[in-house]
């Protein structure tokens, strides 16, 4: 009894650890968004500022369009969430369920696809792109993103169809269901939370990207975050860290408030039981 | 939930399809347009920069130019993707020691034609040589960075140790023995930042005619004999030898020994011309500091990397954009974009110009004629200098300002890396 409690204390002891080690960056840069510049070269830093200023949120509003690269941002994810798990779901259910050689090797060039560098693509991608009129189109970025996190994404949702018993298509198809109302009514509400980690991983990989929306985007009214923050940064990696700090803490929320959004629906479908006689 | 999904990705791809940025037609008619993809990042030099655009603009309708904001860290593959893709910007802001692979690739336009000769008589011929390749000049230098030596002035007083004037630098001898003068209770003269040491050594080695790379018959080779271990030995003497230089500091970057600075731990702190900024803003209050020519050895001479401004040979506007680097880059307005990025102009009206702006304080008499000084090095023609320098060159020097390798032995790496990658 007394070692099962010690081992929860430890247990215990390990999570506040690893939370402390994931929450202080993101503390830590918090501290800094309100620090003045001497503060931040003080040979004994403190976590919580002597003398606050919202000095650094000024200047970064001020000095770059972080709103509106804010909501260029958020444009182009949601709309990178929304095409990828539309695209990839219908592929992911189909390699799924089907099995046929095709879908195999359609899973090995997935996976073989993920070994490009995109340094090696961006050039023909850019040409491809300015042929169609898409370079410097929120479209055009898009179209890339949707295509760079497909493999990913239908490795993942083929993940979580797999996991859906086919018992239970199989009962509802007994039960005179036709095959588009068993995908609606029995297989939809067990993929949510597939579905929800997927755009998740859509969104945050498009919210993060900057080397794409670096060379596709020449317009600045069209920049995205991180190619807005990446100017706080000058000659030999000397950064501003004020406005640095507090443009990137800005940046953190989107993507945060999104997740707690969808968080919810993460937590996998209760399957105990459905299949049991 | 699959129609709730289409329902609003359609929505999405028809809001996105009016986000377009409208393309880059050229039209007959109307007035030239020219992109312009500046790098600043300062406070000061970006309000100079956009004002000066804004400005050019106004006086100019019948060439209008769009400010396009870069960073430093990415400019390179945004340059060569959009060289590739044949999309480049008309005027783009980067540096002499990068700008070289872009002119071989003929991606930039000659300026030697273009810019008119008062503008070239402004900038010193071992200026003009950093920008030009091939006898073509690939771009047009504004910004200078030099090394100098900022120092506590309370420290140097209090060690009896006079500061020198603009023009009469310590000599090496004389640095080192002030660094001893300053040494004493928990206090080190120098703090020497050696993170990235291979430029540092190479910029400095100058001073003593230290050239590291030599060229014969077509053929360049690494060669380090005397001359080129002259710098290296003095600062290693002063870590190890006579611990006048903090071994704590030489794993830190170019602004990391700061805080140690301001607390007193360090007397001086050798680096660029831009660390004055940090003093102005980061220095406690009541902290007294001044700026120190550069240390001389045989000579004062220091590698320049001038910022450029060069124009693409695919501009539809060179003669335009041509007008606009003079423009950018005239004496008033190159003092403020030096100013702006607390560099050094390379024009020497501008330099007047910001020594009588700014009452020569802040260190800006030292910099503006430490800009005498500063000249085009062998490395900085050197081809595989980059590969050498990042595999070779960072790597030993390190090891031997940690210690753990002797000079010879430095030597020795050094010459094999040159052999490595100078094949």
């Amino acid at each position: 009894m007394k070692a099962r409690r010690t081992t929860k204390a430890l247990q215990y002891v390990a999570l506040l650890g690893y939370m402390v080690f994931l929450g202080f960056p993101l503390v830590w840069m918090l501290s800094t968004s309100f620090k003045p510049p001497r503060e931040m070269v003080e040979i004994h830093p403190t976590l919580v500022p002597h003398n606050p200023t919202f000095d650094n949120y000024v200047e970064a509003f001020t000095e770059q369009e972080l709103g509106r690269a804010a909501l260029n941002s958020l444009q182009v994810s949601l709309a990178t969430a929304v095409l990828t798990v539309l695209v990839a779901l219908p592929a992911a259910y189909a390699l799924a369920r089907f099995k046929t050689r095709l879908g195999t090797v359609a899973l090995g060039w997935v996976l073989l696809s993920q070994l490009f560098p995109f340094v090696l693509l961006v050039i023909p991608l850019f040409l491809i792109l300015r042929q169609v009129d898409l370079v410097n189109t929120h479209a055009g970025l898009v179209l890339v993103y949707v295509v760079w996190a497909l493999p990913f994404a239908l490795w993942m949702l083929q993940g979580f169809v797999r996991n859906i018993p086919r018992e239970l298509e199989e009962a509802a198809a007994v039960d005179g269901a036709t095959r588009l109302q068993t995908l609606r009514r029995v297989v939809a509400p067990l993929l949510a939370p597939g579905v929800v980690a997927t755009s998740l991983f859509a969104f945050i990989s498009a919210w993060n990207e900057f080397f794409f929306a670096l060379v596709l985007l020449k317009s600045p009214d069209l920049a995205t975050l991180p190619v807005t923050l990446a100017r706080f940064v000058g000659v030999e990696g000397i950064a501003r860290l004020g406005p640095l700090a507090a443009g990137s803490l800005l940046a953190t929320v989107p993507s945060l408030l999104f997740f707690a959004f969808l968080q919810r629906r993460l937590t996998s479908g209760s399957l105990a039981g459905a299949v049991k006689g | 939930m699959l129609r709730k999904l289409v329902a609003v990705s359609a929505a999405l791809l028809i809001g996105l399809s009016g986000c377009g940025g409208g393309g880059d037609e050229e039209t007959s008619e109307g007035p030239v347009k020219l992109r312009f993809l500046s790098l600043a990042w300062q406070k000061e030099s970006l309000a100079a920069n956009r004002e000066l655009v804004d400005k050019w603009n106004a006086e100019h309708p019948d060439i209008q130019v769009e400010y396009v904001q870069g960073d430093w860290n990415s400019v390179h593959d945004q340059l060569l993707t959009s060289f590739e893709g044949g999309d480049a910007p008309d005027v783009f802001q980067y540096e002499s020691a990068s700008i070289g692979e872009f002119a071989e690739q003929g991606y930039l336009a000659d300026l030697s034609g273009l810019l008119s000769d008062d503008f070239k008589s402004e900038i010193s011929q071992g200026i003009w040589d950093t920008v030009t390749v091939d006898g073509k000049v690939a771009g047009a230098p504004f910004l200078l960075e030099s090394q100098v030596v900022i120092a506590n002035k309370k420290l140097l007083d209090a060690a009896g140790v006079t500061v020198p004037a603009a023009g009469q630098a310590w000599t090496w001898d004389e640095f080192q023995a002030n660094a001893q003068k300053l040494t004493k209770g928990g206090t080190y003269g120098v703090a020497w930042a050696l993170k990235s040491p291979t430029n540092r050594v190479m910029n400095l080695s100058l001073n003593f005619d230290g050239k590291f790379f030599y060229t014969e018959g077509g053929k360049t080779e690494v060669k380090v004999g005397d001359a080129e271990k002259e710098i290296p030995r003095r600062i290693h003497d002063m870590i190890y030898v006579s611990k006048t230089a903090s071994p704590d500091a030489v794993g830190m970057g170019g602004t990391d020994p700061l805080p140690g600075f301001f607390a007193g731990k360090y007397a001086m702190l050798p680096g660029g011309v831009f660390l004055r900024q940090q003093m102005v803003e980061q220095a406690p209050a009541g902290f007294e500091w001044v700026t120190l020519p550069p240390v001389k050895g045989t000579t004062a001479n220091q590698a320049a990397n001038p910022q450029t401004l060069s124009i693409s040979e695919d501009s539809a506007g060179k003669k335009q954009a041509a007008q606009f680097v003079e423009y950018f880059l005239n004496p008033a307005n190159q003092a403020r974009l030096a100013q702006g990025d607390w560099l050094v102009p390379t024009g020497r009206k501008a330099g007047e110009e910001l020594v009588k702006a700014t009452g020569g304080k802040q260190g800006w008499d030292v910099a503006v004629a430490s800009a005498a000084d500063l000249t085009i090095a062998p490395f900085q023609t050197v081809s595989g200098y980059p590969e050498w320098k990042t595999k070779y060159a960072t790597p030993a020097l390190q090891q031997y300002f940690a210690n753990k390798i002797t000079l010879d032995q430095l030597g020795t790496q050094l010459v094999d890396g040159g052999k490595q990658v100078l094949r």
